[in-house]
């Protein structure tokens, strides 16, 4: 039951990564694809949770939240150098 | 019983994100396509967070917040995130486009985001 589940949620990430790699090509702005990137990093942690669930290994949370802090700083690099010109002034 | 509650928090955060990325996929404008991943992903990551605290309370003797960490800063991180870049688009495209009168008042054009 829970085996069946985690599989449903492994093919539904999955399938949630590709889109967002569809818009970071194919995306016709710079916002366009910093916001595919943004999603596809929030689509990781939850595929890493999953793989822990389905592992039973309580290791990939700490590469979970170390992926959230660094997709969030990057983010913020990112459209802060497309506002300024600069990321620290 | 918590098996049961364990898959179905799994299902439906699992769904919420593939809605999440099938809005950012198909929506016709960038603004429009902010509301998918920040709303729906974001749901869809704090159920599989609350299906891994449910499992591995159940599975070791003692209660496991580590993912409360995780849900609690990507709950905070996605509306700054999602605002951030609503303001690059404002500012790449030059102001907010709905204004008339500050273009044809003065010098400073598109006066939002110039701070």
């Amino acid at each position: 039951m829970l085996n069946l589940a985690v599989i449903i949620a492994f093919v539904c990430i999955a399938v949630a990564l590709l889109l967002n790699f569809w818009r970071l090509i194919r995306g016709p702005s710079l916002p366009d694809r910093i916001l595919a990137l943004d999603t596809m990093y929030i689509n990781t942690v939850a595929l890493l949770v999953l793989f822990g669930i389905y592992q039973g290994l309580t290791v990939f949370f700490e590469a979970a939240l170390i992926i959230a802090l660094m997709g969030f700083v990057s983010t913020v690099a990112l459209c802060k150098y497309l506002l300024r010109g600069d990321i620290i002034e | 019983m918590l098996d049961l509650l364990t898959s179905f928090f799994l299902v439906v955060g699992g769904l919420f994100a593939l809605i999440g990325s099938i809005g950012l996929a198909r929506l016709p404008d960038l603004f429009m396509r902010l509301h998918g991943p920040t709303k729906a992903t974001t749901l869809g990551v704090g159920g599989i967070l609350i299906a891994s605290m449910l499992h591995f309370s159940s599975l070791d003797s003692g209660l496991s917040l580590h993912e409360l960490l995780v849900a609690l800063f990507l709950l905070i991180t996605a509306p700054v995130s999602a605002h951030l870049i609503a303001r690059t688009m404002i500012h790449l495209r030059g102001g907010t486009g709905t204004v008339v009168d500050e273009r044809e008042a003065g010098p400073q054009q598109g006066g939002t985001d110039q701070r």
